[in-house]
């Protein structure tokens, strides 16, 4: 356990990548890159490399799912073969299925479903590299997408991790800290109206370190707040100026 | 299409009864329903309970057999949680691969055991890296009443706990099974998951079928028996601010000590 902490982080605090207890991994969005979706974005987050693209409102098949009073969200969280150093097996795994689920879940309360009765958003998210937080990092790129879709959001959705490496709470966990670390909680929140829409932990904390990991991870959302919304000015307003 | 607004009016009832503190089955928002655990069951499962929580029902059964390790945990033996809705159980529910509800549940149950070190899986290791004792525990929802994540959850704790566990000889590198001899699983604590939705601006502990059918969000936080916080799985379509998720991770601590008492009678 000792020789495992040691290689997690140096006593004064550094990470095994060289960042600071508080410090994001470097993040880029890129918003509109596909010429098909009505909405698309690609993100890098550490070694995070994903692409999401939105489709729709549209007509719902099958059918039946559709709702006369609101419109409805579809998610589908994938990865590559190649995402992963084991070649992942191309058919969602009970992973990804869970996965789907909670970012659905997280994107809905800030997506404005009233306005477009009997048809379905489609939120297509593709995993191309793996690193740790692929799904806090699948979210951002999924609410820029939206946005790009120009669909009536409430707010965005921005979502980060924090976790416990090496006795100590951390902000942005990843891939090494996730398999060594002593716990990983991701968050989501729609960061003007202050409400968290993912939140799941594996891990053991103690209340008062429940507490701090949660703040921690909510001051890493606002931060990616800030580069998702900079990556929608740079393509709607010249100059990042509105 | 009818239920859509069937399911509008329960949540008007429920909202207009909330606002005088009370929920439509006469309980206190914190109150969980009355929790009924019935262990060795199933006699030729190596342990076993059923579980009613209200109107819920679940049955568990845990199967130990010898298997190989996961190539990078040789050091570990195998413990998976299953969970299941069978068609008897739910209108709704059709037989065939699973939905995501179901995935989830399965998840989050696995996840609730695994995360707080129930089990010392050191333990469970025959010969490292080659061959581990393996615990396979597959829970059936038979009535579905509301809050299956608890009632599972809750089921599959009570039937390790109710376990014995066979002995294993090896012999030329082979786990042999010795006839008549067996021994408790190796507990190191007891976890408990607590279930709580938000319908409007209120939260309530242990939510049934109507009032899953018209919550806002749900958040499910298992605890182990030194009160550390080991899973959450926040559900639904909407969410909670940072001060509901602190009220609930304190409710959570609270009703897990008085479930963990009745967990506690049966070991």
């Amino acid at each position: 356990m000792v020789k495992i902490m040691t290689q997690l982080m140096t006593e004064d605090g550094i990470r095994c990548d060289g960042r600071r207890l508080d410090e994001l991994r470097n993040i880029s969005i890129k918003v509109g890159v596909l010429k098909n979706a009505d909405g698309s974005a690609y993100i890098e987050f550490g070694k995070n490399k994903i692409l999401a693209g939105v489709f729709g409102p549209r007509d719902v098949h099958p059918k039946h799912m559709a709702n006369p009073d609101s419109g409805i969200l579809r998610c589908r969280y994938h990865m590559s073969p190649f995402s992963v150093t084991e070649r992942k097996n191309p058919a969602p795994s009970r992973r990804e299925i869970e996965i789907s689920k909670v970012i659905k879940e997280a994107l809905q309360p800030a997506v404005i479903l009233k306005d477009y009765p009997r048809t379905v958003i489609d939120v297509f998210i593709e995993v191309l590299q793996a690193d740790g937080g692929s799904r806090c990092a699948a979210l951002d790129a999924a609410a820029v997408a939206l946005a790009d879709a120009g669909i009536p959001m409430r707010d965005l959705v921005s979502a980060c991790a924090a976790g416990k490496v090496a006795d100590r709470i951390v902000l942005d966990v990843n891939n090494e800290e996730d398999q060594e670390g002593q716990a990983d909680m991701p968050v989501a929140l729609m960061p003007n109206m202050g409400k968290i829409t993912l939140l799941q932990l594996d891990g053991m904390l103690k209340p008062e370190e429940f507490k701090t990991c949660m703040q921690t991870a909510l001051v890493g959302c606002k931060r990616v707040y800030e580069v998702q919304r900079k990556a929608l000015m740079e393509k709607y307003f010249q100059n990042g100026e509105q | 299409m009818g239920s859509q607004i069937l399911d509008q009016l329960k949540r008007d009832k429920i909202l207009d009864l909330l606002k005088t503190g009370k929920r439509i089955d006469g309980r206190a928002l914190d109150e969980q329903r009355p929790l009924v655990i019935e262990t060795g069951v199933i006699p030729k499962a190596n342990g076993s309970a059923r579980v009613k929580l209200g109107d819920t029902e679940i049955i568990t059964g845990v199967k130990i057999q010898p298997d190989k390790p996961f190539p990078d945990l040789g050091d570990k033996g195998i413990l998976i949680c299953t969970a299941e809705i069978l068609p008897l159980a739910d209108p709704n529910a059709e037989p065939g691969p699973p939905n995501e509800e179901v995935i989830e549940l399965a998840r989050v149950v696995d996840r609730g055991i695994r995360e707080t070190e129930m089990i010392d899986l050191h333990q469970l290791v025959l010969i490292e890296n080659k061959s581990v004792i393996g615990m396979f525990i597959d829970s059936s929802v038979i009535d579905s009443g509301g809050n299956l994540f608890d009632a599972c959850s809750y089921a599959s704790v009570a039937g390790i706990l109710s376990c014995s566990v066979p002995k294993y000889e090896i012999k030329n590198e082979v786990p042999v099974l010795v006839e008549g001899v067996t021994s408790k699983p190796p507990i190191k604590t007891l976890p408990v998951s607590v279930t709580m939705a938000r319908i409007g601006d209120y939260i309530i502990i242990d939510p049934t079928r109507d009032e899953e059918s018209c919550m806002d969000a749900r958040i499910t936080i298992t605890t182990n028996s030194d009160g550390n916080i080991c899973a959450v799985q926040k559900g639904g379509s909407d969410g909670f601010t940072a001060e509901q998720l602190l009220q609930c991770s304190e409710m959570a601590l609270v009703v897990g000590r008085k479930i963990r008492k009745q967990f506690e009678q049966l070991m």
